[in-house]
């Protein structure tokens, strides 16, 4: 589903992707993990071709995103992408944060809109909230919408992007939740995350990078069942996260 | 030297035939800019937040030289530059008669633009990039995204100063009285040159602009509290 080849990025001088080589299958949970700086989100964030690469190339359901005759725009509306600080749109409502892109970009009526968006409102249990402004929510909510949104326009795959970061501790809880249930579908995801308990219960896959690089790419069975197969780097880093 | 002043020629006669039709034009005038500089400064805006280098000094160019120019020397170059034919093209023979008012309208848009357009670029750059990435991330095209995410926020971040700028424009619409244009300042130097009362009639005048301004100033701080999004 995506396959992702050998791709390198720099910001002017600095490279902040090396030669970063993975595939996900279709109704894999593949959490991205790594100390912070080591290029996790940049690379979330090259899958939907918010971040353009310099070298490589990514092919999403057989289109590559490197092709200049290729739609992005049609590309990312086929691709749901959660954000760290939610980014929903504070200017609207609940509601009309469901509903814009799938009547501007999908071209549904009103009518379809509303409904589907509410059915996904519904699904993150927030359909009472469906008049308020995003302001007017906790931070919990805010990224349950910001999953509705995302889950509205019927997305082949979703990316999330450091999804609990930004939380409350208590309200980590509430959006793992949803993410859970979403694995549980068979809802291919891409989740870059530092809750290692929701890598230990539901990926099937973890990569791990470290200074742009993708340091280890293997089954999550294999990576927190078989820490002395591990790299170095990734032996530090779960000693360092799984003591406490 | 005793005060001598003697307001008694304002009479209701004097307002409605000089004095309201140069304040519509004024507030015509205005407004039109407003609307008009605004569009305009907006496109300006967005030219120097483009990606093209190009784009970027086009705009550059515009706004630092219309913003290093006095108000004054640009309303009279526009006046004396723009050949006739270009009103009467425009208007036919009522843009012939009228091309102080034509000319100024034109000379306050382009002006007032360069300034509009700094504020929407502050505005465009107040609402933060991850906005961006949320309207790219669900499909929006550049202009979707410019069109229903970034600039409904930008021109609610920037409204209050928006207006603000447009008041001290129409503070500064007086300066027609360079070419002529008859505009609210014009009714009552008009009036006070019929009367013979060429000094007091700037009395009411001022009077007159401080009301109307500070009372624009005053709706604008009660629209700001009201337009704020919730955060």
């Amino acid at each position: 589903m995506i396959d992702i080849k050998n791709i390198s990025k720099w910001y002017g001088s600095f490279q902040v992707l090396t030669d970063c080589t993975t595939t996900i299958s279709k109704g894999d949970v593949v959490v991205v993990c790594g100390p912070s700086g080591s290029g996790k989100s940049t690379l979330i964030k090259t899958v939907n071709a918010l971040e353009p690469i310099q070298k490589g190339d990514i092919v999403v359901d057989g289109t590559s995103i490197s092709d200049p005759k290729t739609n992005l725009p049609k590309l990312r509306s086929r691709v749901g992408m959660v954000f760290q600080h939610f980014e929903l749109f504070p200017h609207l409502s609940i509601t009309d944060n469901l509903t814009l892109a799938q009547i501007k970009v999908l071209g549904r009526s009103k009518d379809d809109a509303i409904k589907r968006g509410m059915k996904m409102l519904d699904r993150v249990g927030l359909s009472a909230q469906k008049d308020k402004f995003p302001g007017q929510l906790s931070g919990g909510q805010q990224q349950r919408v910001a999953i509705a949104r995302a889950l509205s326009m019927d997305p082949i795959v979703m990316l999330f992007d450091e999804p609990t970061s930004a939380l409350d501790p208590e309200m980590v809880g509430e959006v793992l939740d949803v993410m859970v249930g979403l694995a549980q579908e068979g809802m291919t995801m891409m989740c870059v995350t530092h809750e290692m308990g929701f890598a230990k219960r539901v990926s099937n896959k973890v990569i791990f990078m470290d200074a742009g690089k993708i340091v280890e790419d293997c089954s999550s069975a294999d990576f927190f069942g078989k820490p002395e197969e591990r790299s170095p780097r990734a032996k530090d880093f779960l000693s360092k996260i799984l003591q406490h | 030297m005793a005060l001598n002043l003697d307001f008694s020629f304002l009479t209701a006669d004097v307002v409605k035939s000089n004095l309201l039709p140069g304040l519509y034009y004024s507030l015509q005038l205005t407004l039109v800019t407003m609307v008009c500089g605004v569009i305009l400064g907006t496109l300006v805006a967005l030219m120097r937040l483009s990606s093209k280098p190009w784009l970027q000094r086009c705009a550059a160019v515009y706004v630092d030289t219309l913003r290093s120019i006095p108000l004054l020397m640009v309303i009279l170059w526009f006046y004396l530059l723009i050949p006739s034919g270009f009103y009467s093209f425009i208007a036919g023979s009522y843009g012939l008669a009228h091309r102080p008012e034509f000319s100024a309208v034109i000379t306050f848009t382009i002006f007032e633009a360069a300034y509009y357009s700094e504020i929407m670029r502050a505005g465009i750059q107040s609402v933060s990039r991850g906005q961006v990435y949320a309207g790219y991330a669900v499909g929006m095209t550049y202009s979707q995204c410019m069109r229903l995410v970034v600039l409904p926020q930008a021109f609610r971040n920037m409204l209050p100063v928006l207006l603000t700028q447009t008041i001290v424009l129409f503070q500064d619409t007086s300066l027609v009285y360079a070419i002529g244009a008859y505009d609210f300042l014009k009714g009552f130097l008009t009036a006070g040159q019929v009367y013979n009362r060429p000094d007091e009639v700037l009395l009411p005048a001022a009077a007159c602009y401080f009301v109307i301004s500070f009372s624009l100033s005053m709706l604008v701080r009660r629209l700001q509290a009201k337009i704020q999004i919730i955060r």
